[in-house]
């Protein structure tokens, strides 16, 4: 009992003094001095602006990597093929290298010299220090979460359930909608929270390709490194803590979805 | 609908599963496949069900080529050894499903699902989960769910297989009862002789991928087909050269042409029957079943001499010494 309650305070008081000091740091300094301040921060333009690009970025990233994760998912569990163990490494490929990294290689690639940036631009697509290149990163550096949630659940999973539905008659489709997605939808949930915290919390690969054009290319990460260079500490807050906010809410929300006793 | 399978072969990367199996099940009977594990009957079921593809031969519902169908058209209900519970999903969405899926009027899946929730005696359990069922109930809501659309066929793989065995005995008694009632044709898999015997009225028994023997279950137990038929369906000693039933062992206090003189060394009691078990010159043990009263109408006890044979005298159907199955 001693040992476990040993255990709890250490897991306990690692986390208040990595995670929650620091956090709690940003809310106590951005209302330090007043709600006037973080108005004013807020309600600048180019602060919308920057909360638009990535509210926007994200809601394009989102589903396109659910989608691409939940059919991952299911290739690496269901199928056998050539290359398996290959898709498999490369799905982790954007937890490995450093955002930094991967702005770098859009950028080669997407460059005036690059492999499709010349093609681009005589086709008159402007993608670097725009807004597809901030969508391209912020897709790239979440790829990983919603395969990452939903694969051991697959493997738990088994396929005798689909199976059994094909046996009774439901057709490969109805399979899917019926019993597979259902059966996962808790670590798709928890896969899409992640994703989401992963886009709106992007900096690196974005800070590389995104030019961060103030009012244009700059997104929410972005804008509070800039009030931090500018000495506008109380701006930087303030944009921090809007994000963090978001951030929880999405995970209180799924907390309180979640029902408390598993129906299954 | 009745089934015939002709010449199916299945590998599994150097395994053989199955090795040229035919066999036809009429109409309207419940057979039941009989092997010990790797015996290739689940795949066997499976690929009647399209749930597997055979690598060469046939499979035909009511006459008609199926062997490329997919599972969901082939009309057949399967249920498996570990349930396959539709665990998001209500018993009474579960046993819906088929129905659900094909589209049918509300009323009529209610209609239909209470029904069937009354023939599998779970009136009372519409509305809970599966997770909240004991093992007997799962399987028996998976048996309604597999019914649910009136399928032509009935497969069950290793149904009674997860259960403990006062269970088992029930759901035993409880499916042929059912067989009567629905009349469906039914194939179930079994490792398990006695449950075989029990329920079926025909048996097929199977080992390394073959088919050894088809027949009713006293037909095995008389003539078996081969050595692994004896020995599977059933008790088997060797006595000499011989494989007989442990009931087939005659013991007598003189010595007689072709009997083994064996020493007497525990008789068991078992309500009206005695096992009495034997050891041969060479030290070959075996175990003769004998009636109470011949075990006291011999005065036999333990460490005598006596002389055993076999009675009555029985030669296997097929050929023993290679276990070649006739016919």
């Amino acid at each position: 009992m001693a040992k476990r309650l040993g255990l709890r305070s250490l897991a306990l008081g690692y986390l208040l003094v990595v995670l929650l000091a620091p956090l709690a740091m940003v809310f106590y300094r951005t209302f330090q001095n007043g709600l006037e301040p973080v108005w004013q921060a807020l309600s600048d333009p180019n602060t919308v602006h920057a909360f638009e690009v990535t509210l926007l970025a994200t809601a394009v990233a989102v589903p396109l990597n659910t989608v691409f994760g939940i059919l991952c998912a299911l290739a690496i569990v269901r199928r056998r093929f050539r290359g398996k163990g290959l898709l498999n490494a490369f799905i982790d490929l954007p937890l490995a290298v450093s955002p930094v990294v991967v702005g770098l290689s859009l950028y080669l690639l997407y460059g005036r010299t690059g492999w499709f940036g010349g093609w681009l631009s005589e086709h008159g697509i402007q993608v670097l220090f725009a807004f597809p290149a901030i969508v391209l990163a912020t897709i790239f550096v979440s790829v990983p979460f919603v395969a990452r949630e939903v694969i051991p659940t697959l493997r738990e999973l088994g396929n005798e359930q689909e199976q059994a539905a094909a046996t009774l008659g439901a057709t490969r489709w109805q399979r899917f909608w019926r019993i597979t997605l259902p059966s996962i939808r808790w670590a798709v949930i928890y896969g899409v929270v992640l994703t989401t915290a992963r886009c709106l919390g992007e900096y690196g690969a974005v800070a590389v390709v995104s030019g961060r054009i103030e009012g244009k290319t700059e997104t929410a990460t972005l804008r509070v490194e800039d009030y931090l260079l500018n000495f506008n500490q109380a701006g930087a807050y303030a944009v921090a803590v809007v994000l963090a906010v978001i951030s929880v809410l999405v995970l209180v929300v799924m907390t309180l979805t979640k029902p408390k006793e598993e129906a299954f | 609908m009745s089934i015939e399978i002709r010449h199916i072969s299945k590998r599994f990367g150097s395994f053989t599963a199955l090795d040229d199996v035919s066999l036809e099940i009429p109409q309207g009977s419940l057979t039941a496949v009989l092997g010990p594990s790797g015996s290739g009957k689940s795949t066997l079921l499976r690929i009647v069900a399209g749930l597997e593809r055979p690598d060469s031969g046939e499979v035909l519902l009511s006459g008609e080529d199926a062997t490329g169908l997919a599972p969901q058209r082939r009309d057949v209900g399967f249920v498996f050894q570990h349930y396959a519970a539709f665990k998001h999903m209500t018993v009474r969405d579960n046993v819906a499903f088929a129905l659900a899926i094909r589209r049918r009027p509300k009323q009529e899946i209610r209609e239909r699902v209470d029904e069937l929730l009354e023939l599998v005696q779970l009136q009372g359990f519409a509305d809970r989960y599966p997770s909240r069922l004991s093992g007997g109930q799962r399987q028996r809501m998976a048996l309604a769910r597999a019914l649910a659309a009136k399928p032509r066929v009935l497969l069950l793989d290793e149904p009674f297989g997860a259960l403990d065995a006062r269970v088992r005995a029930e759901l035993r008694d409880w499916l042929r009862r059912l067989h009567e009632e629905v009349h469906v044709t039914t194939v179930f898999v079994t490792h398990d002789q006695e449950e075989a015997m029990e329920v079926a009225d025909r048996v097929a028994v199977m080992d390394h991928g073959r088919l050894e023997q088809v027949g009713a279950p006293a037909e095995l137990y008389d003539s078996p087909a081969s050595e692994f038929v004896l020995r599977f369906v059933g008790d088997a000693v060797r006595l000499g050269d011989r494989l007989i039933r442990p009931h087939e062992v005659a013991l007598r206090r003189w010595p007689e042409d072709g009997a083994v003189e064996v020493e007497i060394e525990r008789i068991a009691v078992l309500g009206a029957d005695a096992r009495v078990e034997l050891v041969d010159g060479n030290g070959e043990r075996l175990t003769a079943r004998l009636r109470r009263d011949e075990v006291e109408d011999l005065d036999l006890t333990e460490g005598e001499i006596v002389w055993a044979s076999a009675e009555p005298f029985r030669e296997l159907a097929g050929d023993a010494e290679t276990g070649e199955p006739v016919g």
